[in-house]
């Protein structure tokens, strides 16, 4: 990728997240009920409380001086303070980033993979049952709201069969006498919320998979590789899915955000403790600051993760290297 | 070209198309339930029951059962299917006359306009849209026109994309050139010559939007962010989560509502890709 090419992505993620930034300031200051205004007018707070808020949130300075305050702030990594948990919210955040990223990444993983082998044989066999059925299956997915589909897995698996876990990340009160038995605990209880977060991906993935190649399968080059006598698994493997692999890269990317929401979901549904069951914890109490830090982190995380995948993509791709 | 000419043409085309009939007979009977709604099921769906009526199973008098407070499951679905179908056409109108102009102005206009106007899209293209939704929601407060109003004002942007790209390609037609050199304003020329081929566009996509506020609405009142007063279908599954009902085998309290958003959803959708079928085909075929 060309230096310029690079330099003008960076500069497209930092505007986004500038504007994440501008977006996330505007909500707490100037919207209609704003938080910070509303502790300010509470009628039974004292003049002198009044006056801590007013000075903590900078209100009676010029807009241009609070917003350089709040900037200043996020710098440091100062999100303010949780209501309901009476800390910081970056450290609360930062405590539950780990439980979220475990789940998202194993969920993302066993979607891919299901998703790709799916699109894949799924075009092979173009207008089969098992293609029907995909799309089918894609179609379904894609129409679920994913906590519902959560709920229906705890019900069926920990409900009527008692499988697994509902809930939790870990056993309470159990001690573990090997760090084995432990992971076995734990990867119980993520059973449940990696299925179901992985299946509401896997019908996305495998559509844009199918897709993808059906495209390749017409180029002239498979063509090509079946006049030189290779056997129809070899033109799979070596010509036709590597190529059409390419725009899963943009696609798994692109769909971060939907990934994040999925998550904050099936989270909740499960009392995963993450980002997403913090949230609705947060959403509960009406913690504010703990509501805005949560959606600064997830935006910033998506935007850099796009980033990311644009770069790579770079050097996947040879046509965009150019 | 006259946007009306090909009506009856369009008509044909979706007589065959089943995709889109099976479309159109769900969502059609959803409205249908939505509109005699009062007269279906006898009972108030915010009135709670007697204790003995808590958390009955199916059966005579309560064909779907009651809920952990007694209220009666068929007269909430019935009165959640007008909730539901209310925000996600309300929100879906917004987004997309909100989509639209920006699509439109950013491909008309061009240049820095069309940068500026992108840049901002993007942004909302790229958030995770369900804590933006949440935080707004949690500001604005729990009221059905506040769900509308976060709803519509996070979901327009896949719009303004693809209006933006239709605007393109139509700039480039020779009628646009002759518009203007016979001396048509802007005004003119975009109500009169790009909105008629613009309008196709709009119209698939505004199905395909109608089928995301849907989901979305579900989404926010399954969080605590519906208004009690109007119980939606997300609103109901908010409760039968809250009360334990996964656990402990009410499904008679879960299932329902879930079936209805995903059957009305899948509606949208298969009307949205059968129309995007017979408006687009060129589209369709990329």
């Amino acid at each position: 990728m060309k230096r310029a090419t690079f330099v003008k992505k960076l500069l497209q993620a930092a505007m986004t997240i500038l504007g994440v930034l501008v977006i996330n300031y505007f909500l707490f200051r100037v919207m209609p009920g704003d938080p910070a205004s509303m502790l300010a007018r509470n009628p039974r707070m004292s003049a002198e409380s009044v006056a801590r808020i007013n000075e903590m949130f900078g209100l009676d300075r010029p807009w241009y001086v609070q917003f350089g305050m709040y900037f200043g702030d996020l710098v440091r990594g100062d999100l303010g303070d949780s209501f309901i948990f009476k800390k910081p919210v970056a450290l609360i955040i930062w405590e539950r980033v780990p439980a979220t990223l475990l789940l998202t990444l194993v969920a993302e993983i066993l979607a891919i993979a299901a998703g790709m082998l799916i699109g894949v044989v799924a075009a092979w066999k173009r207008g089969s049952a098992l293609d029907v059925g995909a799309l089918g299956f894609a179609l379904v997915s894609y129409s679920m709201p994913t906590f519902w589909l959560g709920i229906l897995l705890v019900a069926f698996f920990s409900g009527y069969l008692h499988l697994f876990p509902v809930s939790g990340m870990i056993s309470p009160a159990l001690v573990f006498a090997e760090p084995l038995a432990k992971l076995g605990d734990m990867l119980a209880h993520l059973a449940l919320p990696a299925l179901t977060l992985a299946l509401v991906l896997i019908g996305e993935y495998a559509l844009i998979m199918r897709n993808s190649m059906i495209d390749v399968l017409t180029e002239d080059y498979i063509v090509t590789a079946r006049a030189k006598g290779l056997s129809e698994g070899d033109i799979l493997r070596r010509h036709a899915v590597p190529n059409a692999m390419i725009p899963m890269a943009t696609i798994i990317a692109m769909s971060l955000g939907f990934t994040i929401t999925g998550a904050l979901q099936v989270e909740t549904v499960f009392s995963w403790p993450g980002l997403g069951r913090l949230m609705y914890e947060a959403l509960k109490g009406r913690d504010y600051p703990l509501l805005q830090g949560i959606f600064l982190v997830t935006s910033v995380a998506v935007v850099g993760a796009n980033f990311v995948a644009d770069i790579v993509y770079g050097y996947i791709d040879p046509r965009v290297r150019a | 070209m006259e946007p009306n000419t090909g009506a009856r043409a369009i008509w044909r085309l979706f007589r065959s198309n089943a995709l889109g009939l099976a479309g159109l007979a769900i969502i059609g009977a959803f409205a249908a339930v939505a509109l005699a709604g009062p007269f279906l099921v006898p009972y108030d769906p915010l009135a709670f029951g007697s204790p003995r009526d808590v958390l009955q199973a199916p059966g005579p008098g309560h064909i779907l059962g009651t809920d952990d407070l007694g209220r009666d499951v068929a007269a909430a679905l019935v009165a959640g299917s007008r909730v539901s179908l209310l925000v996600g056409l309300s929100a879906t109108l917004i987004s997309m006359l909100v989509g639209t102009v920006v699509g439109v102005v950013a491909g008309y206009y061009g240049r820095w306009v069309d940068t500026a106007l992108m840049r901002f899209t993007d942004i909302f293209l790229v958030l995770p849209w369900l804590p933006l939704m949440l935080v707004l929601a949690a500001l604005l407060g729990p009221s059905v026109w506040n769900i509308v109003l976060v709803i519509g004002l996070t979901g327009w942007a896949g719009t303004a994309r693809v209006i933006r790209a239709q605007t393109l390609a139509i700039k480039e037609r020779q009628f646009m050139e002759r518009a203007r050199s016979i001396g048509a304003g802007d005004g003119r020329i975009i109500m009169h010559h790009l909105m008629p081929n613009v309008f196709p566009l709009i119209f698939a996509n505004t199905i395909l939007v109608t089928a995301v506020s849907i989901l979305s609405e579900t989404t926010l009142s399954f969080l605590g962010m519906g208004d009690s007063t109007r119980p939606s279908w997300g609103t109901m599954l908010h409760f039968a989560f809250e009360s334990g009902a996964a656990s402990s085998g009410a499904l008679w309290f879960i299932l329902p509502p879930g079936l209805c958003v995903l059957l009305l959803v899948m509606g949208f959708t298969f009307l949205g890709y059968a129309f995007d079928e017979i408006l687009n085909p060129k589209l369709r075929k990329r």
